[in-house]
């Protein structure tokens, strides 16, 4: 050893642990309006500063302000509301279903719904998503049936993935959302290849996909980068930042160097950092890299700031790593409550219709998991055992065959 | 001594190794201040500090490739991999890496990792919670791969292999963390409490690896099983009345061929369980190994009772998982012969 001073080792930790006073006050949160919106011909290298900003078009008073307006149709307003507030509905329903034995397994959107329903609605169909599994508002918004959405969480006769894959672990090709895998980040270069394949024919969709910040450590995230930039691929990359990887802070994942959106900065793509509980936000700034995308700008990469309000799944309990009172202190607000005050501020809404509408979704779902119990729940219910073996390969092999005659048999 | 299950029993072990050694350190997704989702780690970053068993970034391939250069620099580290089903991004790492250091380095770096990681179902985890993995590491020569099946083999095996000089892959079978399962599905859950095998010592032991145990004697068919399929092994023998030799494995590499054929010699039958895929599973290298060294011994084919060649699928868990029915029925096979 020489004289030099000893090293240490660094492991950073999160600001409050239980039983300690949860405090965002190291979040720099710019005032709505605050950020310039660059035309979309702008260059990469014109517009660094964005992110490191945060977009926001919704104000304290409710108002939509700022050049990130989108400036949406009252219906397209409601359309989104009403996409965040079914998948409330559903996971608080869904979410008890399994607590009653109904299912093995459910995952919340809590606080993220304003993500899935503005990309969804500013899309456009033959878009394709590559999902996270806390995007439920962009079925949702496209109107997937809901009881299809049950069959699949009881794993019963009806699943319309034939009781193959966890609960909540869709595949609706059909709705533009691309199959999930319990494995995180391993989708995320599949958007590139579907952007590139769609460059390549000379079509004119584009493809969005969405990463945990968590996941941004994987090399798929990295490599997925690389692809985009190098071959203009017109994909929208999307980083949501909910602070929370199970247990593990975004400290973690490097949240306390830089941000999520910088990440863009080294791949030479656009980066937009973006207030995730705010519709509009979340609406304008997809819209603003979908025009890029599809006029052969290339990709963009937007963290989507928001906060994971409830567990990671029914196997979790966040007030064993977290504060119990954190949730209430997240400084962005709730994304549902922050749009139905924005309609009522711009008069295309009331506490009336509001109260009514969560009842009509409420009694919407449970009509759903009513007709899915009929089929029957986990366990009670499956499709036949021959499936197992069907879609291994797009034919059977001699083992596959040897292998249904050996169960059919038994 | 104190009754465990399995992961206290595992926690335990961590615990000793942390208190003996201060190149032992933990590292993983979750595994610091909440303590794992198992709950194996739980309190250790509290009882030891935060750089001794700390939260990683979600990055299989960096968790192994860090723990590879802490090895080569001197440490123990001990990487946890959240379900073996996440292990495949640090494959890379494991196979053309970890494995080969000391060999292409002519000796002079080596990888002494352990990085442990559940597997297996049972627990309704579809297809990205439930896999067994461990015919993919036994092919790659250079990794060591342990299996234990009780809470008393858990914790020896893991301080063995901690202190081992090579690199381990240490997989626990997560269906028994908290009872011994007999794969009988539709019966009560039962615990480790009462279990022999759930009687651990506080402190530092080892259960030598390479060293398989003969679980339960017998003349008339060696049964050849490890991890969860142990005991699943022991209720489709019991089940048949067959007087069966089961003998659990307690790790794959290495191979504790000498018990194998002993017995085989003597019994003259084999049926060989393991709950992963049957084509290209680790019972295809068992089978091959008892043909090759005991044909003039055998009186019947030997036979395999494994998962089915497709993904584990989520609502046809009890029809993929060998159960006792499908132990019980290629014993009744083998004795017919």
């Amino acid at each position: 050893m020489s004289n030099r001073a000893k090293l240490s080792l660094y492991v950073p930790e999160p600001n409050a642990r239980p039983g300690q006073q949860p405090s965002f006050e190291h979040f720099n949160i710019p005032p709505a309006g605050a950020v310039r919106r660059p035309d979309i011909s702008a260059l990469e290298h014109e517009m660094r500063d964005l992110p490191f900003a945060l977009i926001r078009v919704l104000d304290e008073q409710h108002s939509a302000v700022g050049p990130w307006n989108p400036k949406l149709p009252h219906d397209r307003l409601i359309a989104g509301l009403r996409a965040m507030m079914l998948t409330r509905a559903f996971d608080a329903r869904l979410f008890r279903a399994h607590r009653q034995g109904k299912t093995s397994f459910y995952m919340k959107s809590s606080g993220e719904e304003a993500i899935g329903a503005a990309q969804s609605l500013a899309l456009e169909r033959g878009d394709m998503c590559f999902p996270t599994y806390r995007v439920l508002s962009w079925l949702m918004a496209r109107g997937y049936p809901l009881t299809d959405l049950v069959n699949q969480i009881f794993s019963n006769a009806r699943d319309p993935l034939q009781g193959r894959q966890l609960p909540i672990l869709y595949s609706a090709r059909d709705y533009g959302f691309y199959s999930l895998s319990g494995n995180v980040g391993s989708r995320f270069g599949h958007a590139v290849g579907w952007a590139m394949a769609s460059a390549y024919s000379e079509d004119d969709k584009i493809a969005l996909s969405y990463i945990g910040e968590g996941t941004t450590a994987e090399g798929d995230f990295h490599e997925a980068l690389t692809f985009a930039s190098v071959y203009h691929a017109p994909v929208i990359l999307c980083v949501t930042n909910n602070q929370w990887a199970i247990s593990t802070f975004s400290g973690i994942a490097g949240a306390n160097e830089t941000t999520f959106a910088a990440k863009a900065i080294a791949y030479g793509i656009p980066g937009l950092r973006v207030d995730g509980n705010d519709f509009l936000a979340v609406w304008s700034a997809t819209e603003w890299a979908a025009e890029r995308a599809r006029t052969n700008r290339g990709a963009t990469l937007i963290e989507l700031f928001t906060y994971r309000a409830e567990g990671h799944s029914t196997s979790d309990d966040p007030t064993k790593y977290r504060p119990a009172d954190e949730p209430a202190t997240w400084p962005l607000g709730d994304p549902v409550e922050r749009l139905k005050h924005h309609l009522i501020t711009i008069g295309a809404w009331d506490e009336d219709r509001h109260v009514a509408l969560a009842a009509e979704l409420d009694s919407a779902v449970r009509a759903a998991v009513k007709e899915a119990e009929s089929v029957g729940t986990i366990g009670k219910s499956k499709p036949p055992v021959a499936q197992m073996f069907e879609g291994v390969f797009k034919e059977l092999d001699w083992r596959l065959i040897e292998q249904r005659r050996e169960i059919e048999a038994s | 001594m104190p009754s465990m299950n399995m992961i206290q029993a595992l926690n335990s072990a961590l615990d000793v190794m942390l208190e003996r050694d201060p190149k032992v350190l933990i590292f993983g997704e979750d595994v610091g201040y909440f303590g794992g989702v198992f709950r194996v780690t739980d309190k250790l970053q509290q009882k030891h500090g935060l750089k001794r068993c700390f939260d990683a970034p979600i990055s299989e391939g960096g968790i192994i490739a860090t723990a590879i250069g802490m090895g080569a620099y001197g440490l123990r580290p001990v990487p946890e991999i959240q379900f073996a089903d996440y292990i495949l991004p640090a494959f890379d790492q494991l196979v053309s890496e970890a494995a080969r250091l000391r060999y292409r380095s002519g000796g002079e770096f080596w990888a002494p990792i352990t990085v442990r990681s559940p597997y297996g179902g049972g627990i309704f985890g579809g297809q990205t919670h439930s896999q067994s993995p461990e015919a993919i590491f036994a092919h790659i020569t250079g990794l060591k791969t342990v299996i234990p099946s009780n809470p008393y083999d858990a914790k020896g095996l893991l301080i063995a292999s901690i202190e081992c000089d090579d690199p381990v892959i240490f997989l626990e079978p997560k269906r028994l963390y908290n009872g011994p399962f007999e794969g009988r599905h539709d019966q009560q859950v039962k615990t480790w409490a009462g279990h022999a095998s759930a009687e651990v010592p506080e402190g530092h032991y080892t259960v030598p690896l390479g060293k398989a145990v003969v679980v339960r004697e017998g003349e008339a068919v060696t049964v050849l099983a490890y991890g969860t399929m142990v005991h699943v092994a022991l209720a489709g023998i019991e089940d048949t009345g067959i007087d069966a030799e089961l003998i659990d494995l307690r790790s794959i590499v290495p191979l504790d061929i000498e018990t194998i054929l002993e017995s085989v010699r003597k019994t003259g039958r084999c049926v060989i369980v393991h709950e992963a895929s049957r084509f290209g599973g680790f019972g295809g290298e068992l089978s091959a190994l008892v043909q090759e060294r005991c044909f003039h011994w055998l009186e019947a084919p030997v036979e395999r009772v494994a998962g089915w060649d497709t993904p584990y699928p989520h609502a046809f868990e009890w029809d993929y998982f060998p159960g006792p029915k499908r132990v019980a029925t290629a014993l009744q096979k083998v004795m017919q012969d």
